[in-house]
């Protein structure tokens, strides 16, 4: 950064300021206009598509209407026209958002032990492990999500499994019910948590957990007081990666709940496809996102309170 | 480590070379079509006698697939709607004027077929295959008898017997689900009275509660038994009894819908060429013989029935037997109805 002609102090600290920025920018420029060209620019068509009137076959008419935004929670009676609650969605929200919980907490269930025992081997056996985790990615998830529906089927491993060793005369029906879909989304999800617990617990300074044994501490107690605040982090970053796409799952409930017990995914996905209502789906879509990032928000701000209040 | 990058870029960039030339290759044809429904003998065939790649993607309702192409640069050349959608697609100014009747092979179409109300003069589309859509009992668990008798109703999936509750499949097509309703409670079709339709809703909403699902992969379901019964088109119920021969193609007695699916041209369709071909192709008596021992429907070309399997000429499932209910051939719906009916069918989805 030297230049052949002399300069005063003051511009050539000015200049090599303004080159400095200048540089800034054009390093940060590639993500801009990556960020504006497949984030905020179909983000706003989104947005627009929203707040107009759905055509006959698909697409749009380019007349103002908030009737999609009405259309989140609000049904004008098939008969009579008259505007009251729309059951159909309230039942699809209600429905994602107890099984996007169910599975965090399930996954939380199953992922914090396997964490910790991965966290606890040896350093050389803890890639093997981590390995493990990860081979399912290898695989499409909806051959997966096929292979699930082999396994839970009437006539299938399970049902069968149950009725020779006598545990139920009848095969139990669980493929294309709620249930079946909790498996298949705590099944995919599953890595989402372990990955990220392990991440803090391998940081876990195993001789704070000693101490407190030190100090009397049961094993009960030593993993409230000691070891969850301390991989607290962790449990956040996988709660949040497992219930953000759960919530919007879609190949899931498509296959496993069998054209019924849709969630919001194929609620949208719908729209686009057979109900041909685009606006509505646009609304919905953000305002799926729209929640999802107010939930974020009063998260994050949460755990850094707790953080600094910890630290204080 | 830099010569293996090096390496490694030149290959994907040649990947990508290649990739995109093909795409634009003169010698492709994407086809989009119903799943399970393109015998693979006859892209085969027709591969080889054209020198023509083709590609399939597939759908599962007349619905859908309008959804897709009505967007536009969906990229297919040929779909497959059914009867009332082609006029759909043809309002919608969707596809393109091929003028198949001044085709070589149209002199095989049968009479029944050349001039239907959907497209009179066939300037856009070419009889694919034809067939009802009944209701498929497996009679291991609910006997419904093998000729037609009064059980021979709607009501086996409208109001199932005890046997085959919980064990129902129906057809995820709007109008076809909702034909039945109408038809199980003796309402016209394409009904815009009110009290009529409410009756409809109700009726639905209540079978709902003894359906397990409203999907399209119905042969796998009826013989990996997942349902006892589904509500179904008669080549895949001919399918699905050639795994388990128990399997009855019910003619329900108050009337079932007749349908007759045929091969357009996209009016975006980047390769009109191969697609004239393809429409041309299939006209031809031996190559409709390949559709129908695929897929187990009629087809409509004279003289393919010499290059037919056996199975199919003496199969109930595709020659209605005697005392069964003509198949009604429904015309679109008026705009108002299909939104109503729109409205009915997202209620029963839900």
């Amino acid at each position: 950064m030297s230049t052949s002609v002399p300069e005063t102090g003051a511009t050539a600290a000015q200049s090599a300021e303004r080159r400095a920025v200048r540089t800034r920018w054009l390093l940060v420029s590639p993500a801009v206009v990556i960020i504006g060209c497949v984030g905020i620019l179909p983000l706003s068509i989104i947005l627009l598509y929203s707040l107009l009137e759905p055509a006959e076959y698909a697409g749009v008419v380019w007349t103002f209407s908030p009737e999609a935004w009405m259309g989140l929670v609000l049904e004008r009676d098939i008969f009579d026209d008259t505007l009251g609650l729309s059951s159909a969605h309230l039942t699809i929200y209600t429905r994602s958002i107890l099984q996007a919980l169910f599975t965090t907490v399930l996954t939380l269930i199953f992922g914090f032990p396997t964490a910790y025992f991965i966290a606890t081997r040896p350093a050389k056996e803890r890639n093997i492990w981590l390995f493990l985790v990860t081979i399912p990615f290898w695989t499409n998830l909806l051959i997966r999500t096929f292979a699930i529906m082999l396994i839970v089927r009437d006539e299938g491993l399970v049902n069968h499994a149950l009725i020779n060793i006598g545990l139920i005369e009848k095969p139990l029906a669980i493929l294309y019910t709620d249930v079946a879909v909790a498996i298949g989304l705590v099944y995919a999800y599953l890595p989402f948590m372990v990955l990220p617990l392990y991440a803090s617990m391998e940081k876990l300074d195993f001789r704070l957990v000693e101490a407190g044994y030190d100090l009397y501490a049961n094993r009960r107690r030593v993993l409230r007081r000691v070891i969850v605040p301390l991989v607290k982090p962790g449990v956040i970053a996988g709660c949040i990666l497992v219930f953000i796409p759960s919530i919007g799952a879609y190949v899931t409930p498509r296959l496993l709940g069998g054209g019924k017990n849709m969630m919001l995914g194929n609620l949208i996905a719908n729209q686009f496809g057979t109900s041909r209502n685009w606006p509505l789906g646009s609304a919905m879509a953000l305002a799926l996102m729209g929640l999802v990032m107010i939930a974020l928000v009063i998260y994050v701000r949460n755990v850094t309170a707790a953080g600094q209040k910890s630290h204080g | 480590m830099k010569l293996k990058a090096t390496v490694s870029a030149i290959a994907l960039g040649l990947g990508l070379a290649m990739g995109g030339g093909s795409a634009m290759a003169e010698g492709e044809l994407h086809l989009f079509n119903w799943g399970n429904y393109t015998a693979p003998d006859l892209i085969e065939a027709f591969e080889k006698a054209h020198g023509v790649e083709v590609t399939i993607d597939d759908y599962d309702s007349n619905e859908a697939m309008l959804a897709k192409v009505k967007v536009g640069s969906s990229g297919y050349d040929v779909t497959v709607p059914s009867d009332y959608m082609v006029k759909i697609m043809i309002e919608e100014g969707l596809l393109l004027q091929s003028n198949p009747h001044e085709m070589e092979n149209f002199q095989h179409i049968g009479d029944a077929f050349r001039s239907p109300y959907w497209d009179p003069k066939r300037e856009y589309s070419v009889p694919w295959l034809w067939g009802t859509t009944g209701i498929s009992v497996n009679t291991n668990f609910y006997d419904v008898g093998g000729a037609p008798n009064d059980r021979w109703s709607w009501s086996i999936v409208m109001d199932p017997p005890e046997e085959l509750r919980g064990k129902i499949n129906m057809v995820s097509e709007m109008n076809d689900v909702i034909a039945a309703g109408l038809f199980y409670l003796g309402k016209d079709q394409c009904n815009d009275n009110r009290d009529d339709l409410r009756e409809l809703n109700d009726l639905l909403q209540s079978a709902k509660e003894h359906w397990r699902t409203i999907e399209y992969g119905i042969i796998e379901k009826l013989t990996s038994l997942d349902v006892y019964a589904s509500h179904n088109w008669n080549g895949a119920s001919m399918r699905a009894r050639l795994q388990i021969p128990e399997i009855v193609y019910v003619y329900p007695k108050e009337g079932l819908v007749g349908w007759a699916d045929n091969v357009v041209i996209l009016a975006d369709a980047p390769n009109v060429e191969n697609a004239r071909l393809f429409l041309n192709f299939i006209m031809a008596p031996e190559n409709a013989a390949m559709m129908s021992n695929f897929a187990r429907y009629a087809n409509s070309v004279d003289g393919s029935e010499q290059h037919m399997e056996a199975a199919m000429s003496d199969a109930p499932e595709v020659n209605a037997p005697n005392g069964t209910p003509t198949p009604t051939f429904i015309p679109p719906c008026p705009r108002e109805v299909t939104e109503l009916y729109t409205k009915i069918w997202n209620n029963l989805l839900k």
